[in-house]
């Protein structure tokens, strides 16, 4: 890897942290939105935690699993809008007249949406240490909680990347977030899975891949290591990263057809 | 291999289902020559600097910038050039300085010779006090005037500069022209321009290509061209309505007869001259009311090459395009 490459990786990621920290409401929606809506179920589901086979005594423990992956909805968001953008206002034209290589683009705005990542478990976590949540998996499961959110927020970016790519429309990437959004509520988001009364709500919950990425931050939170977990959820995780990162970055070649 | 800057042979781009953008253009641009690109929208103008530029490949001919093929030597060609295509592409979010930074980094410029740019290109283009402000709150000048400079970053050979001026007040557009010749004279740099304005390519411009509908109808430099379309006319109003006969036999002696709706108008014989008309009226005691000298404008060669003129024929062929670009689309 060229010193000049990493150069424009660099100086790309941070081009994608300034812009994300120059507006406000895609710093504090993505970082208090999550909270609120912890701190709503948290408060309104407290009897929940009784339930017979309930994994924890603590709701707040069980839910913080949540505002991770809502974050990382939120990364899709910005990464796809703000890529969107710079279609739109002919940016992208601008960059592919310069000798920079596609990769680095890619490269930039993902390490830029990690970054930002990071940040975001760091202040859940935090949160979650504030009220009294310690992690079953000790400081080792902090550093690898750390690492699942670096490859969810990859994951998700990429995704965002793609959609903006594929449409070069930042309302058709907004558009994606109701429907993640369908999936997160048919998740195991609310309750542990075997713990669901309603069969196809079982099934659909079970089949939904958010599930295994929320049950792979709840195991490190409240159960300790479970290999079975961390290897579903990484898994499932490392392969949305793998298509969507390959997704985009064909998508990246079209959209940058030079000749 | 030829010398020139730019040069292009039967360029044709054509979308699915649509019009020829571009049907089949020629050019050849010297180094150091300020080409100018005049049409009204629609035209094909964007189309043929996208291609000329690599962002857009041509369904058929050929073109060489800066003695590279287009289409095989695509990295070759956008390194030796500099583009401020139609859209000011810039980041609202980020300010004019870290423009020039992050693009001297894609140009693979060094650190400190980034820094030592930044501040040259910066002063250059008078945005030394803005460029730490975001670039949203910058007017349309002080975006034109950071798009050119982040063109010329690198140092680039041929500079394409597409409707550069579109929008702007004329102190804005005159400042523009300043450092677009000063390039041209001083730097050697080769200025592809694509214009709607008639001064522009007028004023700026050593030759200009009038293109209509993608295609070049006229080439050559702005004094050519108007000569080409014929001579200037001279147009009296009498005073006195009534003496309109006589101020027509009298005009007649030096130019054939030329259409006016409220006096007389000839078109100038070769030699003819303004100030022996005025003698000549003067001596026959004949008070005028207006007198002017009309010279050709370029605006006048695109309606004789095309029947229509320049001001509005964009609004056809505008239509045109959104209509192939619709049927690209689909």
């Amino acid at each position: 890897m060229s010193e000049a490459f990493v150069d424009q990786v660099l100086l790309l990621a941070r081009r994608s942290v300034v812009r994300t920290i120059r507006q406000p409401a895609n710093v504090i929606f993505p970082l208090v939105f999550p909270l609120l809506l912890l701190a709503v179920n948290s408060g309104g589901l407290k009897a929940e935690a009784n339930l017979p086979g309930f994994p924890t005594k603590s709701l707040v423990a069980f839910l913080l699993a949540v505002p991770f992956i809502q974050g990382a909805l939120f990364a899709t968001m910005n990464a796809g809008t703000d890529l969107a953008r710079d279609i739109q206002t002919g940016f992208l034209n601008r960059l592919s007249l310069t000798p920079m290589r596609g990769t680095a683009l890619l490269a930039g705005q993902l390490a830029g949406v990690v970054t930002l990542g990071f940040v975001q478990a760091a202040v859940y976590l935090g949160v979650g240490l504030a009220v009294g949540v310690r992690p079953a998996s000790g400081v080792l499961g902090v550093l690898v909680l750390f690492g699942f959110a670096f490859v969810v927020s990859f994951g998700f970016g990429a995704l965002g990347a793609f959609a903006a790519l594929r449409t070069g429309s930042g309302e058709a990437v907004q558009a994606l977030f109701p429907l993640f959004f369908v999936f997160l509520f048919l998740s195991s988001m609310a309750i542990p899975r075997n713990l669901i009364g309603i069969t196809w709500f079982r099934d659909v919950a079970t089949a939904n891949p958010v599930s295994y990425l929320l049950e792979c931050v709840r195991s490190l939170i409240i159960g300790g290591w479970d290999g079975q977990a961390l290897a579903l959820g990484f898994g499932i995780a490392g392969a949305i990263a793998v298509v969507a990162l390959t997704s985009s970055a064909w998508a990246l070649r079209v959209r940058m057809a030079r000749t | 291999m030829s010398d020139l800057a730019i040069e292009a042979h039967g360029l044709v781009r054509e979308f699915k289902k649509g019009p020829r953008a571009v049907d089949g253009i020629d050019l050849a641009v010297d180094p150091g020559e300020i080409y100018g690109f005049l049409g009204p929208n629609g035209a094909g103008k964007s189309t043929t600097v996208h291609m000329l530029t690599t962002l857009l490949p041509p369904t058929d001919g050929s073109a060489r910038v800066a003695g590279h093929d287009i289409v095989k030597e695509g990295s070759q060609v956008r390194m030796a050039i500099g583009a401020a295509l139609q859209e000011a592409a810039l980041d609202p979010l980020l300010t004019g300085r870290e423009h020039l930074q992050l693009q001297g980094a894609l140009q693979g410029l060094p650190r400190d010779r980034r820094r030592e740019r930044t501040e040259e290109l910066l002063t250059r283009v008078g945005l030394s006090e803005a460029a730490d402000r975001k670039v949203g709150g910058y007017s349309g000048g002080m975006k034109r005037r950071l798009d050119l400079a982040l063109a010329l970053v690198h140092r680039p050979r041929i500079l394409f500069l597409d409707e550069p001026t579109t929008g702007l007040d004329i102190q804005s557009r005159t400042a523009l022209w300043a450092e677009v010749s000063r390039l041209a004279q001083e730097e050697g740099v080769t200025v592809f321009l694509t214009t709607q304005y008639l001064e522009e390519a007028d004023v700026l411009a050593d030759r200009v290509g009038i293109i209509h509908r993608g295609r070049i109808v006229a080439e050559g430099t702005p004094d050519e061209l108007k000569a080409e379309v014929g001579r200037p006319t001279v147009e009296a109003i009498p005073t006195d309505p009534g003496v309109r006969t006589r101020v027509a036999e009298l005009l007649a002696r030096f130019g054939d007869q030329a259409p006016s709706v409220k006096g007389v108008a000839v078109r100038l014989y070769a030699g003819a001259d303004l100030a022996d008309i005025v003698r000549e009226l003067d001596g026959d005691g004949i008070e005028v009311a207006h007198l002017q000298l009309h010279q050709p404008s370029l605006d006048d060669v695109f309606l004789a090459k095309t029947g229509r003129s320049l001001e509005g024929a964009g609004e056809e062929d505008e239509q045109t395009r959104l209509a192939g670009a619709a049927m690209e689309a689909v």
